[in-house]
């Protein structure tokens, strides 16, 4: 097919692009011509016309393009749904199954193509024998999970020509805007025209657009996780969920999926780290910002935000291969600390996988976290606080304690609820460092298993976007963006509030 | 105020005490203030012991996977079994499987026995397995790239097999191998001897930077090469992407929002996108881009999609600071002598925030580059790239690892081999964050002007 090329997005792009420079080039000649080559005739500078005519050549065709590359896919499954057979359309879960399947045989016809394996009249041959395919698309390197049924192969075939066909529509509709967008804008280009603030005004618009860019993210991440979890409550009771007690995938069916292990998991974790991070990194913003000399800040300080930098896939390493073994020497069977006397020859540590790993070492990593939002707290209290309390003849430390904490409360509960939402969040130090079994245990020597860890497993491999087992994470994944955002907002509200106070 | 007892009355003597000499309750109190500075410095001597900690163990575990252990062994490419017709067809060469070039890496080990350099009661096929798996591959990736090579004997550098490496430096010992079906004894002593005649040595190991993953099989051909290649492309992505609209953004939120809810409610969303967890933005990808839009599984594309909402936030918050660090007095100067607005930022503003901006970036995209939870989502690991793309179009779409997405499928294999190399990975992670912060602590320094 002539232009077929031009389906292809990028191509596209570049086609646009060059049509803008081409608008650039003619707009700005056009309007030094009509102004008889002198500038000071033009309203704006004559780069200005050039870029009205770039701009309106490329925004709206490149707007138009980004939203119907969106949109194509869903519009395409609309269109290939009354093509499947009534008993399957019946139910969502299935409906998903199949249309995943016609989409895999579509890419595969696609990629068979391009490699010359098949052409069309083998494809239009393929209708009387379907079962054939699996070999041939598994020859290109696209596996299928079984044979191909002839209505998935005709959703495909269909699928494929309406893809062919809109892809030739969009680009035909795509370039005929960008010269249009052309077109006027080099007629417009004349020396009254004020091109300025038609190129402002449209620059505004596209920063506009940058900075909801950050809502549309949120707004993307809240509608694909709610449209999910909205997907796994139709097919697994919400009560079980939210109130069961157990935690047991099973792929099978008759899972048990409850977050609360997992929740229960999760804070445990969160609650070592904190013990761990809360008072060496409070301790060490006190001594930072009230004792230290300014060189012994000078070095301790970055060196202490070090820990904060290092990738969280290292702290992970460090919980499995190193701390985790180190506890096994030390609380394992035949460790000094083991108690194996008092549980019956039971050693208290079974593993290197458990919450006590993965606390200490997410406490280790928080250590900077909490002292440099303390030390910024606890600097931001004004200096006459401590020399109205030195001049009572208080000591440095009661000061401290009965001054400077007091006033920098509110913050410093402000850092450690961001600290604790850093915490919830952490998925490679307990992905690594926690172990994979779900329970509710009071013993910090056990291995156990945190949301993160099981929204990494449930959606890792092969997955199977229809069946609750793979649903449920994202109605983790929701449940924990909400933790999260809850505990954030509640500490910049804290922190803002007290910041008033002194300003 | 008669009714507050006097501190001094309890006191034996109050009007005798001394100056020289503290009383008991001056004392408890300095004794409370030395014990708070010791809470202080013990804080931070446990933050820093950590940290030394932490570095020493990743160099002392990690340095190790920058050597490795090869064996130089001359072998008689012979004609008779690679090329039986003589007639050097390259398609007929090629039918020739590795399976056929095992049994010239067997006389090769007979003609160094019958050479004296080493002995040992091995049966020679059982030598070779002190050798890489991937040995005859790499004999017969050779003959094909150059078929003139038949006939001769060439000297090859094979890679020794994972065991034997560790016993040379010191992971796998005698006692250790009881159980294992991979080595036995009688090996380890010819290694001993291969050693001792300079047949085999460790060299510093090129291919663990440049080279590919591998099958768990073969722990001593594992690369970071193509993961990294894989994290560049991302990085690619995130700063063409997030550079631009992330300036775009903070231009718009600092110079010409007006103070209303909108903006309100674009500033609280960016702040709270800056402490969503890593994971909901490998959910999103996963959701969006390939559920729905349906980019291909694994692309790098697709990760530096997902990290660049990720960094979004904190190339905005960054590049606002130092926006607001430029003095109102040069945007009225511009203005004053005619600019618009517009021109006024775009002229003045933007190039004196420039290396602020510059410097927030690069910490965004180091902060990106360790990133590995979304990268897990979105299929970015459990995956064997054998080759590094060949075009841009294909590093982008191609299915390709991330480095710390390889360092994670290292640390969950079951050979404590791959362990070295989990640790060797980020020795090379660290150093690509480290001179990435030292890039933007010089650009700082260099550029950093105070009003």
């Amino acid at each position: 097919m002539p232009f077929s090329f031009l389906g292809n997005p990028l191509t596209l792009v570049l086609v646009v692009l060059a049509i803008a420079i081409t608008g650039y080039a003619l707009a700005r000649s056009r309007a030094m011509a009509r102004a008889g080559g002198d500038m000071r005739r033009l309203h704006s500078l004559p780069n200005y016309y050039g870029m009205t005519a770039a701009m309106f050549a490329a925004v709206p065709a490149l707007g138009v393009l980004v939203i119907w590359l969106l949109a194509q896919p869903a519009l395409i499954q609309n269109a290939v749904l009354p093509l499947l057979p009534a008993d399957v359309t019946m139910s969502a879960g299935e409906t998903s199954l199949v249309l995943s399947d016609v989409n895999r045989v579509a890419e595969g016809l696609d990629t068979a193509v391009a490699q010359g394996v098949l052409d069309a009249e083998a494809i239009a041959a393929l209708r009387s024998d379907p079962t054939a395919l699996r070999g041939i698309l598994a020859g290109v390197g696209v596996a299928l999970g079984s044979d191909v049924q002839p209505y998935i192969l005709a959703a495909a075939q269909t699928a494929r020509g309406l893809d062919a066909r809109w892809d030739l529509i969009r680009a035909g509709v795509v370039i005929v805007l960008a010269l249009t967008g052309l077109a006027l804008a080099v007629r417009a280009a004349d020396p009254a025209f004020r091109a300025r603030n038609v190129v402002e005004r449209g620059v505004l618009a596209l920063l506009i657009a940058a900075a909801s860019l950050a809502v549309l993210t949120t707004v993307g991440i809240v509608l694909s996780m709610v449209s999910e979890s909205l997907n796994f409550f139709s097919q697994h009771p919400w009560q079980d969920f939210f109130l069961g007690s157990s935690w047991a995938p099973n792929f099978r069916g008759n899972s048990e999926l409850s977050i609360l292990p997992l929740l229960w998991g999760t804070l445990y974790i969160s609650f070592i780290a904190l013990l761990v991070a809360v008072p060496i990194g409070l301790y060490a913003a006190i001594y930072l910002s009230e004792y230290a000399s300014p060189r012994l800040r000078a070095i301790a300080k970055p060196l202490l935000e070090i820990l904060a930098g290092i990738p969280t896939i290292v702290y992970g390493l460090f919980a499995l291969l190193t701390v985790g073994p180190f506890l096994v020497d030390v609380f394992g069977a035949g460790g000094a600390l083991s108690m194996e006397g008092l549980r019956n020859g039971d050693p208290l540590m079974q593993g290197a996988t458990a919450v006590i790993t993965a606390g200490l070492v997410m406490g280790i990593m928080l250590i900077p976290f909490v002292s440099s939002l303390s030390d910024d707290i606890i600097n931001a209290v004004p200096q006459s606080l401590r020399d109205g309390s030195y001049g009572l003849g208080a000591t440095p430390s009661e000061t401290i304690r009965s001054v400077v904490l007091p006033a920098a409360l509110p913050g410093i509960v402000g850092a450690i609820l961001l600290a604790a939402s850093r915490a919830i969040g952490e998925t490679m130090i307990v992905v690594l460092g926690a172990g994979a079994i779900a329970r509710f245990s009071g013993n910090p020597f056990e291995a156990m298993t945190t949301i993160t860890t099981r929204i990494v497993s449930q959606l890792t491999g092969d997955t199977d976007f229809a069946s609750p087992e793979t649903l449920v994470a994202f109605a983790l994944g929701l449940t924990l963006f909400v933790l999260t955002l809850g505990l954030n907002v509640i500490a910049l509200y804290i922190v803002r509030k007290y910041r008033e106070q002194y300003e | 105020m008669t009714d507050i007892p006097n501190p001094m009355a309890s006191q034996a003597n109050p009007r005798g005490a001394s100056l020289l000499r503290q009383d008991a309750r001056t004392a408890k109190r300095n004794r409370a203030e030395s014990r708070f500075k010791a809470y202080g410095i013990i804080a931070i001597g446990i933050g820093m012991l950590m940290l030394v900690i932490l570095l020493s163990t990743i160099i002392s575990r990690g340095t190790g996977a920058f050597q490795q252990t090869y064996l130089s062994l001359d072998v008689t490419l012979d004609a008779a079994r690679l090329d039986k017709n003589g007639n050097r067809d390259i398609e007929e060469i090629k039918k020739v499987s590795t399976f056929g070039y095992k049994p010239l890496l067997v006389n090769a080990f007979e003609d160094l026995v019958a050479s004296g350099a080493v002995e040992s009661g091995l049966a020679p096929s059982d030598m070779s397995d002190i050798l890489s798996k991937g040995a005859e591959a790499r004999m017969r990736d050779a003959v094909l790239a150059d078929p003139d090579l038949i006939g001769q004997t060439v000297s090859f550098d094979f890679l020794a097999s994972g065991r034997v490496d560790g016993y040379l430096k010191g992971r796998v010992t005698r006692e250790s191998i009881v159980n294992d079906k991979n080595i036995n004894v009688a090996q380890l002593d010819l290694v001993d001897q291969m050693m001792n005649a300079g047949v085999l040595e460790k060299k510093f190991n090129v291919s663990f930077i440049t080279g590919a993953d591998s099958s768990d099989a073969r722990p001593e051909a594992a690369g970071m090469g193509v993961s990294m290649v894989g994290s560049l492309t991302m990085m690619l992505v995130v700063l063409v992407l997030a550079l631009p609209i992330g300036v775009a953004a903070s231009i718009y939120l600092e110079e010409f929002a007006p103070k209303n809810w909108i903006t309100d409610i674009i500033e609280v969303n960016i702040s709270n996108l800056a402490a969503v967890p890593s994971i909901v933005f490998g959910i999103l990808g996963l959701a969006v881009f390939i559920n729905y839009m349906h980019l291909p599984n694994s692309a790098p594309l697709v990760g530096g999609l997902v990290l660049t909402l990720m960094t979004l936030p904190t190339i905005i918050i960054s590049t606002r600071a130092s926006l607001k660090s430029v003095p109102p007095s040069i945007r009225d100067a511009a203005l004053g002598v005619g600019a618009s607005k517009m021109q006024s930022v775009f002229h003045h503003v933007l190039p004196l925030a420039a290396p602020g901006i510059l410097t927030g970036t690069i910490i965004g995209l180091a902060q990106a580059l360790g990133e590995t939870a979304p990268l897990l989502l979105i299929g970015m690991v459990g995956f064997i790239a054998s080759n590094g793309p060949d075009s841009v179009g294909s590093a982008l779409l191609s299915p390709n690892s991330a480095m710390p997405a390889q360092i994670y499928e290292w640390a969950k294999r079951a050979d404590p081999a791959f362990y070295e190399r989990a640790w060797g990975g980020i020795i090379i992670l660290l150093v690509f964050l480290i001179t990435m912060n030292f890039i933007a602590v010089m650009l700082r320094r260099r550029f950093e002007r105070r009003w």
